[in-house]
């Protein structure tokens, strides 16, 4: 009886120590399983120079759905590969691929603005795809104002202008609807749209994910916000975009280089990608995987007609 | 048998100090990361906990400000204002489960605020989100119903099965013969409660309720989901604002590793453990004088 006792207590225990390993956030891994068989075996024939071994990569909420889905395709057609993807915000990514905790770190910033020199001096940079935000406003207001000026956007967003009537809009309270101040989305927006002017914080409110800023905006009358276009593949009821200098924000406009409101996705690498890292990186950055990729909402960075 | 004796007891004591060291190297990290806002960018504390103005750079440079008074502010007015919320039903509830009806309290009570307790906070919030900030944004014609009153409504509810529950296990623990002597002399029920059971509890009750405090104190997630995270002192229990646990929830993940943005918010981290502290001591002080009384 005590042995058991005692088997059990040690299973407990070394249960602790991997449940505390396997760290926090959202993670999801998937063991490489012979399911090329019976999933795809044409595109499995087609690979026929299959890698394997195993990607860590973490960071930028904003690349996670993307990374997460290249992830599940790539591992469809190399199955010897276990990808495990976390987001946990830029910083975080970036610091765990300096350190060589990850793989890949994730960001929606130049690892040099988040990183120390000595430590962003090893990493190497993948521009894999470029985002595109947009402004969006709940639906009453588009009814009315198809289109803001830069200038009134920035007078919008730093509290100077308060009611849309001010700007031939309807008679409503401006409700700023804001991201955290570290965040990749934030900081793209204020640089580009709104010319590097700071945001009103003190008359905002603050959301931690674009999920949830979408649907305030969508429960509130006069809301205006930012988002990827990620994130409006799909309608959302009560929540429409909103043109700046007549330039609506679409994937197009932003090839073209029509609209302004646009940055790269970074993957960083600790020196140069090898082995299942670059394949799967590469795989991200192939036109066979640009088109899922728009119609996932993000731009392929390879065909952007303008640079940065 | 006195080896498996010696085996064991080198085990559980392995696990207790193991805890320990745990609980101070959490505090001497946290002391270790929170203290560069003042040893490495130059900050002073005075700044930190007094000035309104938040605007760390996200850079290794430093130069921004770093005045958390508005979380600080946001913190302990959510916090108190759930204590005021709380405390009455608390204690009307433990009364009620200890004094009144002991029976019932048994089978239903008990349990449910048992349940209560193991209700995760997302629920919480989630709950307060979709139901009580409309509700707050109809009931008072507001642009939006996220204010400090809905933060501390969803606090208040939090903590209630806390105070509870710590409150009548005191009022049970009063010894029985307290309880009869009032009788015999004739006290209506009312009159026990009140003259005899619960100076006698004090301890207890103030236990619990600082428990509760602390409790809420270091809630993140219900609060930040209804609070509205604006940064500005609110005009009033309508209007929205930021607190500590939000500002290092939503910040931490994108801020640079060891930039003074990164180091502000370890700093505020700091700043909950220490209240923390503070309120374990004080619960020490209350529970070592009721025993003194007694």
């Amino acid at each position: 009886m005590k042995k058991y006792l005692s088997i059990l207590m040690i299973a407990v225990l070394l249960m602790m120590g991997t449940a505390c390993s396997s760290g926090s956030g959202a993670s999801s891994t998937a063991e490489s399983k012979a399911e090329s068989s019976e999933a795809a075996p044409s595109e499995a024939a087609s690979s026929k120079t299959s890698v394997s071994g195993s990607v860590t990569a973490s960071g930028s909420s904003a690349l996670y759905p993307l990374a997460k889905d290249a992830a599940d395709k790539f591992k469809k057609l190399n199955p010897d590969v276990s990808i495990t993807l976390n987001a946990g915000g830029s910083g975080t990514g970036l610091k765990q691929v300096a350190d060589d905790t990850v793989d890949i770190g994730n960001s929606d910033v130049d690892a040099a603005s988040k990183l120390t020199e000595d430590k962003a001096k090893g990493l190497v940079d993948h521009k894999v795809c470029v985002v595109t935000m947009a402004p969006i406003v709940s639906a009453d207001v588009k009814e009315k104002v198809e289109s803001l000026t830069t200038e009134q956007l920035i007078d919008i967003f730093t509290g100077k202008t308060t009611n849309w009537k001010e700007v031939g809009g309807p008679d409503e309270a401006i409700s700023l609807v804001t991201r955290p101040s570290t965040s990749g989305t934030r900081a793209l927006f204020k640089e580009f749209a709104l010319n590097g002017k700071e945001e009103a914080s003190n008359k905002s409110l603050e959301t931690d994910d674009s999920g949830t800023l979408l649907q305030t905006v969508a429960q509130h009358k006069g809301a205006i916000g930012y988002v990827a276009l990620s994130y409006l593949t799909k309608e959302v009821e009560g929540v429409k975009t909103m043109a700046i200098d007549g330039v609506e924000p679409t994937l197009e406009n932003t090839y073209s280089g029509k609209y302004k409101v646009w940055g790269y996705e970074h993957m960083y690498t600790k020196g140069e990608a090898q082995g299942a890292v670059k394949a799967f990186i590469d795989y991200m950055m192939s036109e066979d995987y640009g088109k899922i990729m728009e119609s996932l909402g993000y731009n392929a960075a390879s065909k952007m007609q303008v640079e940065r | 048998m006195k080896k498996k004796e010696t085996a064991w007891r080198i085990l559980v004591m392995a696990c207790g100090l193991f805890l320990i060291l745990l609980t101070l190297s959490i505090g001497a990290f946290l002391c270790y990361r929170g203290l560069g806002t003042f040893t490495h960018y130059g900050h002073s504390v005075w700044e930190f906990l007094f000035s309104a103005d938040w605007k760390p750079a996200d850079d290794f440079q430093g130069g921004g400000q770093v005045g958390a008074a508005i979380f600080i502010v946001g913190s302990l007015s959510t916090c108190f204002l759930a204590l005021l919320i709380a405390t009455p039903f608390s204690l009307a509830a433990a009364i009620f489960m200890a004094a009144i009806s002991p029976r019932l309290s048994e089978k239903l009570l008990q349990p449910a605020v048992e349940i209560f307790v193991g209700i995760p906070s997302v629920v919480y919030g989630w709950v307060g989100l979709t139901v009580l900030v409309p509700f707050i944004q109809r009931l008072f014609h507001l642009p939006y119903g996220y204010s400090v009153l809905s933060g501390a409504i969803v606090l208040a509810v939090m903590i209630f099965p806390t105070i509870t529950s710590v409150s009548a296990d005191s009022i049970r623990n009063v010894p029985k013969q307290y309880r009869e002597a009032a009788y015999g002399l004739g006290s209506t029920r009312w009159q026990v409660i009140r003259r005899v059971l619960l100076p006698a509890a004090r301890p207890g009750v103030l236990t619990g309720i600082i428990l509760g405090l602390s409790r809420a104190f270091g809630e993140a997630l219900a609060v930040a989901m209804v609070i509205g995270k604006r940064l500005a002192f609110p005009d009033g229990i309508l209007s929205p604002t930021n607190n500590l646990t939000s500002a290092i929830a939503s910040d931490m993940g994108g801020a640079a590793e060891g930039g003074e943005f990164n180091t502000a918010l370890w700093t505020m981290a700091l700043l909950l453990l220490l209240i923390s502290f503070a309120f374990i001591l004080v619960v020490r002080k209350i529970t070592s004088k009721g025993v003194r009384e007694k």
